[in-house]
């Protein structure tokens, strides 16, 4: 065993086996689980997933959404047990990793087309198709 | 008791409590060592425990090294250290007695020692985070400079040069760094690993040395204190 899989073998049970595949350009639902206090409530991020980040254990997304004409993005751990859930909105096509320019986009321009009408023409995986995310 | 332990620091992840909390961690392949020597104040004057860890092939040991290792019963080894224990304690240590990340399971905070990476010939505000002077304003070639490294007699008011461990350019890092308390997050007897929280000094694949605090942290006394009240 390589010292990297060792170390990936030690985090292996906290990864979530049963997260949606999500892809770059998707429009999710984020329930992240704030504890304040001993009162614990549930809040929904809502956004377009610009980036992901790092693997196994360590990955991390960035999710956009604009809250009041104000664009806003907030980074989440993805197999933190602080998300409570995770729910794909809409599959968006992108044909970047990063889709750091939809931060410069307003008004119609900053919609990402469906996945499913590019399905075929980029060769992505069909939606729902599997059942853990690429790490 | 006094103990200490080498291992190899392999790298970083992280963990989740229960709670949610994000811990990063180090992961640490701990022992396993070989006691290859019991110093005792009667014959070396000092009580100590010598132990060795790391496998090496014969040929690029010694022929004086091999021998010490062998008359513990052990193969060729790497890496030897010694720590100082109580004289009456000595006797509990063995030449030939393995020693692995099971001697520390009762710990809640370990000491790391480790050599850090070495940076090479470093200016002051790498090394000692100087501030610096302007980007701009007028201040020409004397961005990164140390300034004004005072008078020739300004140590005690008299003598011929600088005040001794005046802070310069020169070298930095590659020098023994010990890390204090860190929180054991887990141990895995079984993969002979020690997760502690927080960083330690040196690259992955070094060698470092591994051993109950020494000298807590006030907090962190307390916190061993309600422990040892819990368990009665």
């Amino acid at each position: 065993m390589s010292t990297q899989q060792l170390i990936e073998s030690l985090t292996a049970d906290q990864l979530k086996k049963t997260l949606p595949a999500m892809h770059v350009g998707d429009t999710v639902n984020v329930h992240f689980r704030i504890v304040e206090g001993d009162k614990e409530r549930t809040q929904v991020f809502q956004g377009v997933v610009l980036a992901k980040k790092g693997r196994g254990i360590n990955q991390m997304m960035t999710v956009r959404k604009i809250v009041d004409e104000v664009g806003t993005e907030r980074q989440f751990p993805v197999y933190s047990p602080m998300i409570s859930k995770f729910e794909i909105i809409r599959r968006g096509d992108s044909r970047r990793a990063k889709l750091y320019y939809l931060r410069d986009r307003t008004g119609k321009s900053r919609r990402l087309r469906d996945r499913r009408r590019a399905l075929g023409k980029v060769g992505v995986t069909k939606a729902g198709g599997k059942s853990a995310p690429s790490a | 008791m006094a103990l200490m332990l080498m291992g190899k620091k392999l790298g970083m992840t992280r963990v989740y409590t229960d709670a949610g909390v994000n811990v990063p961690v180090t992961v640490i392949a701990v022992g396993p060592c070989v006691v290859t020597q019991v110093r005792t104040t009667e014959k070396d004057g000092y009580a100590a425990v010598q132990i060795a860890y790391g496998d090496m092939k014969p040929r690029n040991s010694t022929i004086p090294m091999i021998g010490h290792d062998a008359k513990a019963g052990s193969a060729p080894k790497r890496f030897h250290r010694e720590f100082r224990v109580r004289p009456e304690e000595a006797a509990s240590f063995s030449a030939g007695q393995e020693l692995d990340v099971n001697a520390l399971k009762d710990q809640m905070y370990v000491d790391v020692i480790g050599t850090s990476k070495g940076k090479g010939f470093q200016g002051v505000m790498k090394r000692y985070h100087f501030k610096g002077f302007f980007a701009s304003h007028g201040t020409e070639r004397k961005h990164r400079a140390p300034g004004s490294i005072g008078g020739l007699c300004s140590n005690r008011g008299f003598g011929g040069g600088l005040k001794k461990g005046k802070r310069m350019a020169g070298h930095m890092g590659d020098q023994r760094v010990t890390t204090r308390c860190l929180d054991v997050v887990r141990i895995d007897p079984e993969k002979g690993l020690l997760l502690v929280k927080g960083s330690v000094p040196g690259a992955n694949n070094g060698m470092v040395q591994v051993r109950p605090s020494t000298r807590l942290y006030k907090s962190k006394t307390r916190k061993v204190a309600a422990a040892a009240e819990k368990k009665g």
